[in-house]
């Protein structure tokens, strides 16, 4: 920038400027959106990725031998969405579990419409920070789950804690959310609204 | 785009002309001046609507219990109060403030763009007609909180549409007025009003200008997409088809954090305008003020994530945004010492703009100090979501803003309109906002810390004592308003008694006060020659 300007800028000039402003309002709109997956590549780089509700196979629980005998207490939350008529909760709502050892829980579900439904289940662990060290081996969420008018059924949870949970982690809690799932569009539908 | 205005000489009788007749004169209208007081009017109007959604929710805050409305249409006056006030009163009132300000200030003409400065504005009465007439509609108005937070936001009824339609266009106005404030301040200066001879007004407009630019545009894009999350089947914030609510915070905060400093930063160069006068002193460092300034802006980027610690942060991300925001306190501790020492042995005097001016800096540094607070992560565990944060934005946002909005009034209406206010009323209308304002917020802080909830139209009894003080305080703030429509109102169109001086302060300086009073239709045809002494507060060796 000049230090002292003219009065009036030839057009040309006033013109670059108009469209060099209005060119970074509209990137800056793309901005919002390109967030999006930048928030993803940002945990990925710098490793504070904390949710992992991925599958874990069985022989990949190896885990450092430790001598000390550590236990915590699991807390099972259950909730089903708006859209979905299912009774859904878990057989037991707490839970003291060794660390480093393979436990088992079982949720149970019931559809009480007079249809066929067919459901998934979201989990998610709280404090976000220990689901890293929560190992499921055997999860009722991995797959779809299709219940018939009037069915129950037993879905089981197997898991397992790594002992590198942060020593002041006493409790955790999985929550699943179960959500209805749309054959025609291949989605998870939404929930009605209001 | 129209070149009669931008340019001299292709209309002979452009000198001549004053403002067309009737109501033509405001809808077609391509001068700053009118412009400016179009903003300023539409600005003082929201402020009453908003005050008055206020005052219904202090009358239901009043006791305890359920008394005046619905649980729901108190959640819809929480969200329509806080997004009128923001985007209809404060916001507005600034680009009128700039509109008339800045062209004077810089020896303009006009402003650089005057055919899209007509859009700009009136893009807002049809943008606040949409929003407001959501409260009319079957659904209701929005009533999730200003926030939009999904997934409540996504859950009410189908006058959403409207809202998010609403905030495109509002956007679409600040942006608008944004770049030409900054084509204005870049491009149409006087020879010799290089950029650290220009008033500390211009600067930290030209600083929020460019970060309209940036912010605002984010902000579409976040309400763009709970509309495709909404009507078209997209899931960004939706977990069940893998999308994460709290991107929208993370999203919206980044729009949200720079949008707190958009309302302040103007305000700072208000006061920067007026104390010097009253105190008869230049400017204490002004070119700190500048650097301060744009610091302030800078960190306002990095400092987002501080509105959701309870949102589940690495340890990590919660110590860095803790930190940056805390940081923000040294350029913001610059500006309030510069104000002081720029008070200190000067010969003051208290007129009505210096009386604002005055507790602008006191009150809203109350504020600084309870967003210090409310910085730190293990305390803001405790006051996220209660009144304490309530407290905290509205001694900025009132104390702070609103209080800077009508210490310019008070300066610049001799200027605007030629007729002085009375002074007797305009300390009155202090004396009364500045008691009413803190028997309305300050016991907002105590209900915090105990533990009362913002945005919850019942509450527990022992929170029952502050909460009908504050509604005390908050309705007599509400009338005392009433005194600054009435003095603005004479003053707009009261008779004119006296011919004040061109320089209508004696201490002002600035090229505003080199022209007439009332400042006429066209001011800087020919770009002004002037000393130093006449513009810079500071004491820059140029």
């Amino acid at each position: 920038m000049s230090e002292t300007s003219d009065q009036k800028k030839t057009r040309p000039q006033g013109r670059r400027l108009l469209l060099t402003l209005a060119g970074v309002a509209l990137g800056m709109f793309g901005f919002g959106f390109a967030l999006v997956p930048l928030y993803d590549i940002f945990c990925e780089v710098t490793g504070i990725r904390l949710i992992d509700n991925g599958r874990v196979s069985a022989s990949e629980v190896q885990f450092e031998p430790t001598d000390e005998e550590r236990w915590v207490t699991v807390h099972f939350d259950a909730a089903v969405d708006r859209g979905l008529p299912w009774e859904f909760g878990p057989s037991e709502k707490f839970m003291k579990v060794k660390v480093g050892e393979v436990s088992e829980t079982l949720y149970l579900a019931q559809n009480q419409s007079s249809e066929a439904v067919i459901g998934h289940a979201v989990p998610s662990v709280a404090p976000a920070q220990a689901s890293i060290y929560f190992a499921k081996t055997e999860c009722f969420c991995f797959t779809q789950q299709r219940l018939e008018a009037g069915e129950s059924q037993e879905m089981p949870v197997r898991f397992v804690i790594d002992p590198a949970l942060p020593k002041n982690t006493k409790v955790l809690t999985l929550s699943y959310r179960f959500y209805k799932y749309d054959e025609e569009s291949g989605t998870l539908a939404k929930a009605d609204r209001s | 785009m129209s070149t009669a205005e931008t340019t001299h000489h292709d209309q002979d009788d452009h000198h001549d002309h004053g403002p067309a007749k009737g109501l033509s004169r405001w809808v077609f209208t391509t001068n700053h001046k009118d412009i400016g007081t179009l903003y300023l009017l539409f600005s003082l109007a929201m402020f009453f609507v908003g005050g008055a959604m206020a005052l219904v929710i202090r009358a239901e805050l009043f006791q305890p219990g359920l008394q005046v409305v619905e649980p729901d249409f108190f959640n819809q006056m929480t969200t329509m109060h806080a997004l009128v006030m923001i985007f209809g009163a404060v916001m507005p009132a600034f680009v009128g403030l700039a509109n008339w300000l800045v062209p004077m200030m810089v020896g303009a003409p006009d402003m650089a763009l005057p055919r899209m400065n007509n859009w700009s504005f009136w893009i807002l009465p049809f943008a606040f007609a949409m929003l407001l007439s959501t409260l009319f509609m079957e659904s209701g108005g929005p009533a999730a909180g200003w926030t939009l937070y999904p997934p409540l936001s996504l859950q009410g009824g189908d006058s959403f549409a409207f809202v998010i339609f609403a905030i495109h266009l509002m956007g679409l106005s600040s942006i608008m007025g944004a770049i030409n404030i900054v084509a204005t301040i870049l491009n149409m200066r006087a020879p010799k009003m290089n950029l650290l001879r220009m008033p500390l007004f211009v600067w930290t407009w030209l600083i929020t200008a460019f970060l309209l630019i940036m912010v605002m545009p984010v902000l579409a894009g976040a309400v763009t997409m709970l509309l495709t999350d909404r009507y078209f089947g997209t899931s960004f914030f939706n977990a069940a088809g893998g999308g994460d609510p709290v991107m929208f915070q993370h999203i919206f905060w980044f729009f949200g954090h720079p949008e707190v400093y958009i309302m302040i930063l103007p305000a700072f160069g208000i006061v920067s305008e007026i104390i010097p006068t009253f105190a008869r002193k230049p400017l204490f460092g002004y070119v700190s003020m500048v650097y301060a300034t744009a610091s302030i802006a800078f960190l306002s980027f990095i400092v987002w994530a501080h509105h959701m610690f309870t949102t589940g942060m690495p340890l990590g991300g919660e110590l860095f945004f803790m930190y940056a925001t805390m940081v923000i306190a040294v350029p913001t501790g610059v500006k309030v010492f510069n104000w002081v020492a720029t008070m200190w042995k000067g010969s003051m005097t208290f007129e009505t703009p210096m009386l604002f001016a005055v507790g602008f800096v006191i009150l809203f540094t109350i504020g600084g100090f309870s967003g210090l607070m409310l910085a730190i992560v293990p305390a803001d565990f405790q006051y996220h979501d209660t009144y304490f944060v309530v407290a905290h934005f509205h001694y900025v946002l009132v104390t702070g803003a609103v209080f800077s909005i009508m210490a310019a009034a008070y300066y610049w209406l001799p200027k605007w309109t030629g007729n002085m206010y009375s002074e007797t009323l305009g300390k009155w209308h202090f004396w009364l906002s500045v008691v009413t304002v803190n028997l309305l917020f300050f016991p907002q802080h105590f209900l915090g810390l105990a533990g009362m909830p913002r945005r919850i139209p019942d509450y527990s009894v022992q929170f029952a004592e502050f909460n009908m003080w504050s509604s005390i305080g908050g309705f007599a703030f509400g009338l005392t308003q009433l005194i600054f429509l009435y003095i603005v109102l004479k003053a707009s169109f009261g008779k004119r008694t006296e011919q004040l001086p061109d320089r209508v302060w004696e201490g002002a300086k600035g090229l505003e006060w080199t022209v007439a009073t009332p400042a006429p239709y066209h001011t800087f045809d020919e770009a002004p020659d002037f000393r130093d002494e006449d513009v810079a507060h500071g004491d820059v060796a140029h």
